[in-house]
């Protein structure tokens, strides 16, 4: 398949799949609010009315279009190509998640939802979630691992500050996984009157394709400034990959551009050869999971297995249906680096360009370290920068012994 | 004619309502799983449902996901359930079992290789919670092809059209889930319950069971007047956790409320 002339646009299909990967794998009782969820959101995505909402909310409550910022001194210091940092860190709530949780917001009030539930790994999404919801007046659940309520407590204190219930799950391995099961709960016994805003995308159709949407406001932003600043596209794009939705959101508008290389950058955790990871791409299979088939960490008998990556974000052990395509098409690259590089990504950043990353985003800073020397000064690369780190100042603190 | 419609078929003759047990296999333990199958038989159920643990077993409550987790710290898979189910058939040849799960074990082993192995097993019928019948195209027919009846569950929220595309694509029976929610959850309409079956009823000759929220010999007495089956799980499994560490409990237990179940049944 020549991927320049491919409409990119027609994936999924109708039925929800991209290739293999994707459909709608979820209980009876979801498949009706499902098929409802899809009409609403496929009557609504081309109306000029929702499109100019999102995007006056985009403009003046997140404060988009964010900078494309060429890290000048980064750059010199790696000594190889051009980098230009993507800032969806300087969005109003700090990450990339505001883009999507404010389009599903505004589906949920068309549809007519009063209450808003949410899963959340780093809590990123959950305030998110919180955020619309005070704005709009909805009550707001949020499920959030209970190993990862221990690991993200700033987060947790800013979702009730914001007026949302925060439910600790403690089922499973107690991290992004089990929020989602509990959430998936949730929505099935009060399909009436809630909404469940999915973080990333992954789930049951339409969420892959609809949060895609919502985020590729990222890469249509990229893809303009650029050209604007720089005179031509990209030589490679890189963005981190738990579910996959800041990475999807910067890569869309860039498929069809043939000559851009594209990263994904997964958890190694301690090394993929140790097992403790959260790379699903590079050492996983396929298989099926909260409503999906997409690469999945599993055992030989099916079952999911524990994940380990220092940052709550990326401790996912599926993936977004469209990313295992796009790796089986081979239109992507996927990578992993440890939580040791990703630290160093997270230090570099931070002293060299006065930028504390989230510790997702310094997992593709980390690679970033290892592409640029690899390229000429003459190119370039567009990473995104999908949150800020000052939710994870606490992990870093007690990972290098620091009592604050 | 397969053991599920033989089954059926039998009771109607009898004027009895089917009683089917669900249990975890390999909860708490494997070994005990074989033994509770012949004494839930000698309760008087008519079929078991026999559950395949997973990992993330996302449409059940608290009491059936602690079933799965106790399950699998033994490690129990689809492989060593379909030899629970071989063994069982050592010495029942008449009642059938479905398994009840999640598709990806199914999917790891090969859709293929399951399909055969179930049907060698003596397995009757296989009811997948996460795979409605769109996404079933190519598996159901390799399910059917193998003897194996596809179950599917219909929902308070299944519209008209969609009971009509899951009759056309179950056989043996159809399992009405009484309530919106996951398993083991509180409320029961028995007016509502039996509207719905009555709208099922246009779409299908099957012979229609109705779970979710049946604990007692009351309420499935209740259902087993509208339905043509009762199908019970949470409230058996809450006997595993009382006794988790004594087998014989359990089975007396798990027994005991089985046949009070089938004594209000058949009153």
């Amino acid at each position: 398949m020549k991927f320049s002339e491919f409409n990119w646009n027609a994936m999924p299909d109708v039925t929800g799949h991209f290739g293999a990967y994707g459909g709608r794998f979820i209980a009876e009782t979801l498949m009706e609010p499902i098929y409802q969820l899809e009409q609403a959101y496929s009557s609504l995505k081309n109306d000029p009315a929702f499109q100019a909402e999102f995007d006056r909310d985009l403009k003046h409550y997140v404060g988009r279009p964010s900078p494309l910022y060429f890290a000048e001194r980064l750059t010199r210091e790696l000594g190889g190509a051009k980098i230009f940092l993507k800032r969806e860190d300087l969005n109003h709530t700090g990450a990339h998640k505001i883009n999507n949780t404010i389009g599903q917001a505004i589906l949920a009030k068309h549809m007519g939802k009063t209450r808003i539930i949410a899963e959340t790994g780093a809590g990123q999404h959950g305030v998110a979630s919180a955020t619309i919801a005070a704005r709009l007046g909805l009550e707001c659940v949020v499920y959030m691992g209970a190993e990862d309520v221990k690991r993200q407590a700033p987060n947790v204190f800013r979702m009730k500050l914001l007026g949302a219930t925060v439910v600790p799950v403690h089922s499973g391995s107690k991290t992004l996984k089990d929020a989602l099961n509990e959430a998936m709960r949730d929505w099935v016994t009060n399909v009436d009157n809630t909404f469940y805003i999915i973080g990333t995308v992954a789930g049951p159709h339409p969420y892959p394709a609809m949060v895609r949407d919502f985020q590729s406001v990222i890469g249509r932003e990229a893809r303009q400034q650029i050209l604007e600043q720089d005179g031509c596209l990209p030589d490679a794009l890189v963005a981190c990959v738990g579910g996959g939705s800041n990475a999807i959101g910067l890569f869309h508008p860039f498929l069809a551009d043939e000559s851009v290389a594209i990263y994904g950058v997964e958890a190694a955790g301690s090394g993929i050869s140790t097992g403790k990871h959260a790379a699903p791409l590079t050492a996983g299979k396929s298989g099926v999971l909260h409503g999906n088939r997409t690469y999945l960490m599993e055992d030989a008998n099916g079952q999911i297995i524990e994940t380990h990556s220092i940052s709550a974000g990326l401790d996912y052990p599926g993936v977004g249906p469209e990313h295992s395509w796009l790796k089986d098409l081979g239109r992507a690259q996927y990578v992993a680096v440890t939580d040791a590089q990703a630290m160093e990504g997270f230090h570099t950043l931070t002293r060299k360009e006065g930028i504390i990353p989230a510790l997702e985003s310094s997992h593709a800073m980390a690679y970033v370290m290892e592409l640029a020397p690899t390229l000429a000064k003459n190119q370039s690369i567009i990473m995104c920068l999908s949150g800020r780190g000052d939710k994870d100042i606490n992990t870093i603190a007690r990972l290098e012994g620091i009592t604050l | 004619m397969s053991r599920i419609a033989a089954c059926f078929q039998a009771l109607k003759a009898q004027g009895k309502t089917a009683l089917i047990p669900y249990v975890t296999a390999g909860d708490p333990h494997p070994s005990i799983t074989v033994p509770l199958m012949h004494q839930m038989v000698e309760a008087g159920a008519s079929i078991i449902e026999l559950g395949v643990p997973f990992s993330d077993p996302m449409a059940d409550g608290p009491t059936i996901q602690l079933a799965h987790e106790r399950s699998l710290v033994h490690n129990t898979s689809l492989a060593n359930i379909l030899a629970m189910v071989s063994e069982f058939r050592q010495t029942n040849q008449t009642t059938p079992v479905v398994l009840m799960g999640y598709l990806n074990p199914i999917e790891i082993m090969g859709y293929e290789a399951f399909a055969k192995a179930a049907q060698e097993a003596g397995v009757d019928g296989v009811l997948t919670v996460d795979l409605p019948p769109e996404e079933g195209k190519s598996v159901l027919p390799l399910f059917k092809a193998h003897g194996l009846d596809p179950i599917f569950l219909v929902a308070p929220t299944t519209p008209a059209h969609r009971m009509q595309a899951i009759a056309e694509a179950a056989s043996g029976f159809v399992y009405y889930v009484s309530l919106k929610g996951v398993t083991g959850a509180n409320t029961l309409d028995t007016t509502e319950v039996a509207a719905r079956l009555q709208q099922m009823r246009e779409y299908t000759q099957l012979p229609l069971g109705v779970g979710f929220g049946i604990k007692d010999a009351a309420t499935a007495k209740a259902i087993g007047q509208v339905a043509d089956a009762v199908v019970v799980g949470s409230a058996l499994i809450k006997q595993v956790e009382t006794t988790p560490n004594d087998h014989t409990a359990i089975i007396k237990n798990i027994s005991g409320l089985l046949a009070s179940m089938r004594s209000a049944l058949d009153a």
